[in-house]
């Protein structure tokens, strides 16, 4: 086995051609990538430059303050904080076990045939703009629930703070979440069935082997398998909740209570700031507006990093992949 | 044409096992002419064969020869497998396991299995172990039950330190016997094994092996291998399953079945001879 002798040289012989593509590549992608970096450094600052007049007026006890009196020029975040985390956390209350049941329908129950055509549907539905959703919210859900739902949960379960008397119009809170969850659930509907099918067959075997049925392998090995990334998934969709403003806007009425009762109109942080923002009649109104929009960018970017880091350390599969 | 394939000798299990008494010499499965298809595909078709209890029985032969659709038909596992068909007759213990209104999470209960990836769930030792028991509502005593498991499948003086660390972090082999822990945890009557050691180490195998000689005298032990020296170690009887192939279709048919020693020593049937003397597969 003598090395066989090279009659050509080993030296590159598409010099310049091959190379500039390798360098034309590796720079446009840097570039490409670094602009994502630039636009979000740029956002941010602009923002909180612009909140700054709001900042050096209330400080952070604008967060807690609860007054929103452009007449008297007294500004405070609390209602819409109130707002948003309260319609984002019923959402994630509804949308969460709906969307892991559509999640374990489509990858392990359903049969094949249905799997896909439910499947897009459900894609479909996180695919209607949500103007257009907001305007359904207007004409057809918000009289719904104002008329059905919500005089049914004040007479049966009214006796719980949280289901006050019902709403003439439809406009409000509930509303706004139900809306909310409208959107979410097609979101982490999809996440989670890619998650399950994920999780490796031998192990759902290994459990049906036991003589486990159907529900015990579901319970006992796939949830607990998954649990860290439908964890993330629905702090994404947490993300996507509290940053939506137009169907958001379109349906919750405005105002500043807060109070127990899901039923009554309110505002939160994204709806606040995009009825608000072209009417506003002073600088620092306007800056106080920026100042929710600094909040409400602090927020979204804790949310997706803690779904980052979540699916980075907690996840239970780990190793059992090739 | 299957008729050519059928064994004819009963086999005298109680000469095999050099042990005489009665009981050793039941039918555990008594399986009639099983033709197992995927889609159009044949995969097995005329097997007759009975599998005695307290016995350990190898099923050998090349790949694509149906060993593991065969183990697969005796717990029911191929009903997972979309368009797997089965036809023919498995008696369990006298009950036909494919009649209607039999409950396959029933068969499963009695019938474990061990795959040839180990397949551990990402939980705590114990907790793998103690799976099963859980789910069948064996909660009585669940720390000896899981100390017993896991001393059955050799494995007790490796963990009892670290019960409740991750499964993954043992080895391979340690791997393969917690899953046999786990399998036998919820008491069985016949233990499954398909290629269980093929993943292993020749150490890990051995253990795996002399394993099996022990679980022998409480369960009764079919396994899947392509590995014939493994078998010739651990199996009283052997079954040779072989590709045959003509001009419409192949599939995998029973060639030969009858005590290891004879197999490997002395088969009737050319085919298998040709395998076990390694001119073929």
């Amino acid at each position: 086995m003598s090395a066989v002798p090279t009659t050509s040289p080993l030296q590159a012989r598409r010099r310049l051609r091959g190379r500039l593509g390798d360098l034309s590549l590796h720079g446009l992608t840097l570039a490409a990538a670094l602009a994502c970096l630039v636009l979000v450094g740029a956002i941010a600052w602009k923002i909180v430059a612009l909140a700054g007049p709001s900042f050096d007026r209330f400080g952070l006890g604008f967060v807690t303050a609860r007054a929103w009196d452009p007449v008297k020029h007294v500004f405070g975040a609390l209602p819409f904080i109130y707002g948003t985390a309260v319609s984002s956390l019923v959402a994630l209350v509804i949308a969460t076990p709906l969307a892991i049941a559509i999640g374990l329908y489509l990858s392990e129950l359903a049969p094949r045939g249905v799997r896909g055509i439910v499947g897009s549907l459900v894609e479909l539905l996180a695919a209607i703009p949500s103007v257009v959703l907001g305007l359904w919210g207007i004409l057809v859900l918000g009289p719904f629930l104002a008329h059905h739902v919500e005089p049914w949960l004040h007479s049966t379960l009214g006796f719980i703070p949280l289901f006050g008397d019902p709403q003439q119009t439809g406009q409000g809170l509930f509303t706004a979440a139900v809306i909310l969850t409208i959107m979410i659930v097609p979101i982490v509907a999809s996440i989670s069935r890619e998650l399950f099918l994920g999780v490796p067959s031998d192990l759902e075997e290994g459990a049906l082997a036991l003589g486990a049925t159907r529900w015990e392998m579901v319970r006992g090995v796939i949830l607990p398998a998954t649990r860290s990334g439908i964890a993330a998934a629905v702090i994404l969709g947490l993300g996507r909740a509290v940053g939506e403003a137009i169907a958001v806007t379109q349906v919750i009425g405005g105002g500043t209570r807060i109070g127990w009762s899901l039923f009554p109109p309110a505002d939160t942080l994204a709806s606040k700031i995009a009825s608000s923002y072209q009417g506003a009649g002073s600088g620092i109104e306007t800056s106080s507006l920026l100042y929710l929009a600094a909040i409400l960018l602090v927020l979204g970017l804790i949310a997706n990093l803690i779904a980052q880091v979540i699916v980075r350390r907690f996840d239970p599969l780990r190793g059992t992949r090739e | 044409m299957t008729e050519s394939f059928t064994i004819a000798p009963v086999i005298d299990v109680a000469q095999v096992t050099q042990d005489s008494r009665p009981s050793e010499r039941e039918v555990v499965f008594d399986i009639h002419d099983l033709t197992v298809s995927y889609g159009r595909v044949t995969a097995i078709s005329g097997v007759d064969l009975q599998i005695h209890r307290n016995v350990i029985t190898a099923i050998i032969g090349p790949s694509g020869c149906g060993k593991s659709t065969f183990i697969r038909c005796l717990n029911r596992m191929n009903d997972l497998v979309p368009g797997a068909r089965i036809e023919g007759q498995i008696l369990y213990q006298g009950s036909d396991l494919y009649a209607s209104g039999v409950d396959p999470v029933e068969i499963r209960r009695r019938i474990g299995m061990v795959f040839q990836k180990a397949n551990p769930f990402p939980k705590s030792i114990y907790d793998n172990v103690a799976w099963g028991p859980r789910v069948l509502g064996m909660r009585k005593e669940l720390d000896e039950r899981v100390e017993k498991a896991l001393r059955s499948a050799a494995l007790w003086d490796e963990v009892k330190d670290r019960l409740k660390k991750n499964a993954l972090s043992l080895s391979g082999g340690q791997q393969q016997r917690l899953c046999i822990a786990r399998a036998i945890a919820v008491e069985p009557e016949v233990l499954l094994l398909d290629e269980p050691a093929s993943a292993l180490d020749p150490i890990a195998t051995s253990a795996i092996e002399d394993l099996m000689h022990q679980l022998k005298r409480e369960y009764t032990l079919v396994i899947v291998t392509h590995n014939m020296q493994q078998a010739a170690r651990v199996a009283d009887l052997t079954a040779f399953f072989s590709l045959e192939v003509d001009e419409t279709r192949r599939s995998g048919v029973l060639v030969e079945y009858d005590a290891t020693s004879k197999i490997f020593t002395n088969p009737s049937d050319k085919r298998t001879e040709d395998y076990v003397t390694g001119r073929f597969g």
